[in-house]
Parts: structure tokens; C-alpha cells; sequence
């Protein structure tokens, strides 16, 4: 029993709307897990029943060998989260939150202080401040301490990194990847794509569906041989070009290129040819990589 | 123990750093008193009587002295029969007293200011009343009992204390409860292991101890400046515990109803507010009320508090005068606190 998270067959809705069906997955001692999918799949959902906040409908979900719905009591002490959109009180000071949110859980700051040191650090130099008057990226700084100060085996973090610039982002994986050397598990849902390939493990969510469950590596292996980039200068009269052509299951914009999803028999050379006799110019067509989102579109594409 | 403390400590910290909210919440009922008690009152004070008197005698002169001693008159001097459209059109005198003695018995006849009928009937009864003991014929006795000069703000003082906590307790809790649910702390509270009832009494605590200052400043302030009677102070407080925890614990069931801090405010103002103002008796008296409107009132906490506060303050009877109040009050704050605390748990699930 290495697992510290087992969900099987879980199933909630609010009245019409499904948050979650049959969802299952399990999360290894010491694994970084990542929970991705867009907003509105489920994860938040998953979060609330994983932490106890909430009661599946059906199907079982245990933390830490511990039932969510029997066990509850039990879990709470041991486990620490960080729900989206940085829960902290905004009047009260640095130091009052940590040292309130310690007391919580009947532990005190100094106790376990080494684990948050390395986050803490940048803010140590303004105690006093109104956790109202942080920046976002200093916030989710705090509000990592905050779920931290006791010490807990596993850490739930919804969306930490949703409205923070792409410096705090790659900084806070650095402490995600510091809690990880030091046993902590953790799991983590992102609605960034690219922040998939720093997980051990992820869960690809969507509809309230597990995809699938894999490393990164894997799931993106075998994506690559059949999928290619297009641009030109019309890139919209491409993309309208592309879609007719034959042997083109589909073509999406992805960031300045267009992804190109081919089937047996898609020569580029021969689409080129055809794409600059219908008008257009400079079109280029190679080779593209893929990545977490070409298989979330992929996935969309076949449910 | 140490985890309600921390809580208690936490919240009484964002109440004090809340200076506007605290400032309104300590001021607004002070100012609210002295309005009711001084400046809102429907007593009439200061009544400017004027005279006609076409030709003097005994009669008539011993008349007008009694307008010139009394102190609820000012007496604005005698005028021409012409003058008495022109005097009361210009508000110069809220009546006029026409003292007639030609043929040997005295006649009176008091034209008074009607554009305020609450106002024209007070004066013309005090001016009745002032030239009455002149008279040879006084038949009835008038006593008014508990409250002799029928001020009103002894009417006011139960009444604004009952409008008060309602408006304290179950707008500050609610709101502060379900701006923790809005900011998602609430969730982390609950995720910790604080029972939610610790999480509640938490919470409750610091606007309890709120309260109970807030009571001790408006008490004062009654009997110092407003010098309403004090029956035994100790059952006065002891109602008005109960009315207050009855009061948090209406906020604290408006909390579990709603999401967002502004519905609580909604919820508590259109839901506690109204009612207590309209049906509480605290300004139109229940027992002229339609029979359902009577009957709706006793849903009112607020009635059976203002009620219960009238007979401890003006009466001055002892707890055993209010029984009926005190066991109402018992009761509903009872039924609403597990209500409450009921609801609140389910949420949590």
C-alpha cells in the first residue's frame, strides 16, 4: 500500500451538471501529481472531496489509507492544502496569518520552520505587511507557508499558480521540486499545459473524465508521427486551406504556427503545392513536436 | 482551548482593524439615542400660544397668567381678532386663545396651527388643560403612571436597544461568516482539525463581547443623559443577553442560507430590520395593529424584547413581571441556535 491517494469510481453532480464521473486515479508516495485539465473539468470538485470538504455520491476516494467520508477527522490533521485563488486574510499581517493558521492545527512557527524556510525567505523582510498588500506571486508565497506550517504528509494545491506571472510560476515549481526531495507528495492542478511536463505523473481531466494517467513523457510519445507545423502569411486562409485538403484529420492554431493532425498518405510537399496554387505564399510545412495540449485536443476530438 | 483562543483573537483582530465598520457600529447607536431621546421626540415642548382678548377682567387675566407661568408655553402677547389668520399662517404661534368675558362668564375658544394634526391635537389639549384649572368644573383626575410627563423617549429606549442588537449582532456575524466562505478561508478552517463548532463559537465570541459593550455604553447613556429608570439593571442585562446570543444566532442561521456578503446584508436588513421597526411596537403600538399583522409580530424577537425592556425600565417590575417575554425569548433563541448550528454543519459536509 504505497498509495497515497486512491480514488476509485467517483461520481458527484450538482443537480444537472456532472462534476465528476467515474473517476479514478491513484497518487504514489512521494510522487509530484498533476491534475490537468481546463477550467470547469472537475478538479476542483476532486479537491473539495479529497480534502473532506465535500461528499462524493458515489464510489470511494481514501488519503493516506484513510476514508474521506469515515475517516475525515483524521485526515484533516495530516494533510495541508492551498484552494485556489490564495485563501488568506487580507487584513491581518505576514506573520498573524502564519502564526493563526499554525494555531490551527496546534503547532507553532518555530516547530517547523525549516520546511518553509526557503519559500518564507523572501518574505521575512516585511512581517508586518497586510497580506492584502502582497503581490500575487508573494501571496501564493504565503499562502504555500500558511498550508506547510504543519508539516503535513501530503499537500493538495488547486490552480497555485493561476494569476502569477511566469517568474513567480518557474520559482514556485522550484519549491514544488524542493517539497518533493523532502518526501512531501503533492498534487497539483494546472490549467497550463506546459506546467504538465514538470510533473512526475499527471491526470488528464476533462468533462469530469479521467483521460488518461501517465508520466509526461509517455503520454506525449508517438504524438510527433503524424503531426506537423503550417504557416504563411495569410495564416486564417491557411487554416481554412488546410481543412479541406485530404489526408488532414485537423488543424489548430497553436501559438504562431498552425498544428497540423495527418493521416496515412498526407505528403507535405505535395500539400505545399497545392496550398501556393491556391494562393497562398510563403507557406511552409515540418515537422512539429507534441506536446500535453496536442493530446488534450486529440482526446477532445475522439470523445 | 488554545485553537478558540487563537480564533477569538484572530477575528477581534479583524474587527479592530475594520475602524470604519467599528466606528459606525459604536457611533450609529449613540446617535441613534440621543435623536429618539432628544430631537425626535413627539412630545410637544415649547408650545407659542397667542391671545385675543377684547376686553380685560379678573376672569381673563387670571387665564392669561396661567399660559405666561406654564413651562410648556411661550406666551407670544396679546393681538387684534384681524391678526389671528395672519399670526398662525406665519408660524408665529401654534394657537390661539380667544378669551371672551362680555356678559359675565368667561368664554374660551382655541383656534389652533392643524397642518401637523399630531401637533394641533397635543397643544389643544395642553391649552385645554392649562385654562381648565381655571375652572370651577374639573371632574377627572389625570394620572399618567410609570411615565408622568409621557416622554417619549422612555418609548424609544427599549425600542432602539431592540433594533440595535438585531442590527449588530446578526449583520456583523452573517456577513463576517459568509466573507470567509466568499474569500474561501472559511474551507481552510474546515479542512483543519477545529471542529466547526469551535469555528462558530470563534466566531461568535468577539461580536458577543461586542455586544456586550455596546449595551454597556447605551445603558449608560440612558440613564445619564436620557434619565430613563433603571428597575434592577441586573435583569435588564440579563434580558438583553439573552436578546443579543438570540440575535448572533439569527446571523449566524443567515450565514448558512446565503453566499455572498451582500445577500447576508440584504437578508438581515429586508428580513430583521422592517419587522423590527414595524412590528415591534418599538413606533406604532401592536394592539392597534390588524389582527394578522398581531399575530405576524410575535414572530418579531424583537417585540417580546422592547416588551420585556418596558416593563423592567419603566415599570421597574421584577423578572417575574416578564416571564412571558423571558421564556419566548429562551425558547426562540434556542430553536434558532441549533437551527443554525445544524445548518452550518451540513454546509461543512
Amino acid at each position: 500500500m504505497s498509495a497515497v491517494v486512491q480514488v476509485t469510481g467517483l461520481s458527484k453532480s450538482y443537480g444537472d451538471v456532472h462534476a465528476l464521473r467515474d473517476v479514478s486515479l491513484s497518487v504514489e508516495q512521494g510522487e509530484l501529481f498533476g491534475l490537468i485539465g481546463p477550467d470547469g473539468a472537475g478538479k476542483t470538485s476532486l479537491y473539495k472531496i479529497l480534502t473532506t470538504l465535500m461528499q462524493p455520491d458515489s464510489g470511494k476516494a481514501t488519503v493516506l489509507g484513510l476514508n474521506t467520508v469515515r475517516d475525515y477527522r483524521a485526515i484533516r490533521s495530516r494533510i495541508g492544502y492551498m484552494p485556489e485563488r490564495f485563501s488568506l486574510y487580507q487584513d491581518m499581517t505576514v506573520r498573524e496569518n502564519l502564526e493563526f493558521f499554525a494555531a490551527l492545527f496546534g503547532v507553532t512557527v518555530r516547530q517547523n520552520y525549516d520546511l518553509i524556510a526557503p519559500i518564507f525567505a523572501q518574505l521575512e523582510r516585511f512581517p508586518n505587511r497586510r497580506a492584502g498588500a502582497l503581490s500575487g506571486g508573494m501571496k501564493q508565497k504565503l499562502a504555500l507557508s500558511c498550508a506547510l506550517i504543519h508539516k503535513p504528509e501530503i499537500l493538495f494545491l488547486d490552480e497555485p499558480t493561476t494569476g502569477v506571472d511566469a517568474v513567480s510560476r518557474s520559482e514556485f515549481w522550484e519549491m514544488l521540486n524542493g517539497l518533493r526531495r523532502q518526501g512531501i507528495t503533492m498534487m497539483v492542478s494546472t490549467s497550463y499545459m506546459d506546467e504538465a511536463q514538470l510533473c512526475d505523473r499527471i491526470a488528464l481531466i476533462g468533462n469530469g473524465r479521467i483521460l488518461r494517467t501517465d508520466t509526461p513523457e509517455r503520454l506525449v510519445a508517438g504524438l510527433d508521427e503524424q503531426l506537423w507545423n503550417a504557416c504563411a502569411d495569410n495564416m486564417y486562409g491557411l487554416l481554412e486551406a488546410i481543412r479541406k485538403l485530404p489526408h488532414v484529420a485537423e488543424c489548430y492554431t497553436f501559438g504562431a504556427t498552425l498544428h497540423v493532425v495527418a493521416e496515412d498518405g498526407f505528403d507535405p510537399e505535395a500539400a505545399k503545392r497545392q496550398l501556393e496554387a491556391g494562393g497562398l505564399k510563403n507557406v511552409e510545412i515540418y515537422p512539429a513536436q507534441g506536446d500535453i495540449e496536442d493530446l488534450f485536443i486529440k482526446l477532445a476530438r475522439n470523445e | 482551548m488554545a485553537i478558540l483562543g487563537s480564533m477569538v483573537r484572530k477575528e477581534s483582530l479583524q474587527i479592530w482593524r475594520d475602524k470604519r465598520t467599528l466606528l459606525i457600529v459604536l457611533v450609529m447607536p449613540l446617535v441613534l439615542m440621543l435623536l429618539f431621546g432628544f430631537a425626535i421626540s413627539m412630545e410637544v415642548n415649547n408650545v407659542r400660544v397667542a391671545a385675543v382678548v377684547p376686553q380685560h377682567s379678573d376672569q381673563t387675566r387670571n387665564a392669561l397668567m396661567r399660559l405666561q407661568v406654564n413651562p410648556y408655553f411661550t406666551f407670544e402677547g396679546l393681538m387684534p381678532v384681524g391678526d389671528i389668520d395672519k399670526v398662525l399662517r406665519s408660524g408665529r404661534a401654534d394657537a390661539v386663545v380667544l378669551l371672551d368675558d362680555r356678559g359675565g362668564t368667561l368664554r374660551q375658544q382655541i383656534i389652533a396651527d392643524g397642518s401637523n394634526t399630531a401637533t394641533a391635537k397635543s397643544v389643544t389639549a395642553y391649552v385645554e388643560g392649562a385654562l381648565a384649572e381655571s375652572g370651577r368644573n374639573m371632574p377627572v383626575t389625570l394620572r399618567t403612571l410609570y411615565n408622568p410627563q409621557l416622554k417619549s423617549s422612555y418609548n424609544f429606549v427599549p425600542g432602539i436597544l431592540g433594533m440595535i442588537f438585531i442590527l449588530i449582532c446578526a449583520i456583523m456575524t452573517s456577513v463576517s461568516i459568509v466573507g470567509e466562505k466568499e474569500r474561501g478561508t472559511m474551507d481552510l478552517l474546515l479542512v483543519s482539525p477545529v471542529r466547526p463548532l469551535t469555528v462558530i463559537i470563534g466566531k461568535l465570541v468577539p461580536y458577543f463581547l461586542l455586544s456586550c459593550i455596546l449595551l454597556a455604553l447605551m445603558l449608560t447613556l440612558s440613564y445619564t443623559v436620557l434619565g430613563i429608570p433603571f428597575g434592577n439593571i441586573f435583569n435588564i442585562i440579563l434580558v438583553s443577553l439573552v436578546y443579543i446570543v438570540l440575535a448572533l444566532a439569527v446571523g449566524l442561521l443567515i450565514s448558512t442560507m446565503v453566499r455572498t456578503q451582500l445577500a447576508a446584508l440584504i437578508a438581515s436588513a429586508m428580513i430583521f430590520m422592517i419587522p423590527v421597526i414595524m412590528l415591534s411596537g418599538m413606533i406604532f403600538p401592536i394592539d392597534n395593529m390588524p389582527d394578522i399583522l398581531q399575530w405576524l409580530s410575535c414572530v418579531v424577537p424583537a417585540r417580546w424584547y422592547i416588551s420585556a425592556m418596558r416593563c423592567l425600565m419603566i415599570q421597574q417590575q421584577a423578572l417575574s413581571g416578564v416571564w412571558l417575554e423571558m421564556t419566548v425569548l429562551v425558547g426562540m433563541t434556542l430553536v434558532i441556535l441549533v437551527l443554525a448550528v445544524r445548518k452550518f454543519y451540513l454546509s461543512t459536509k
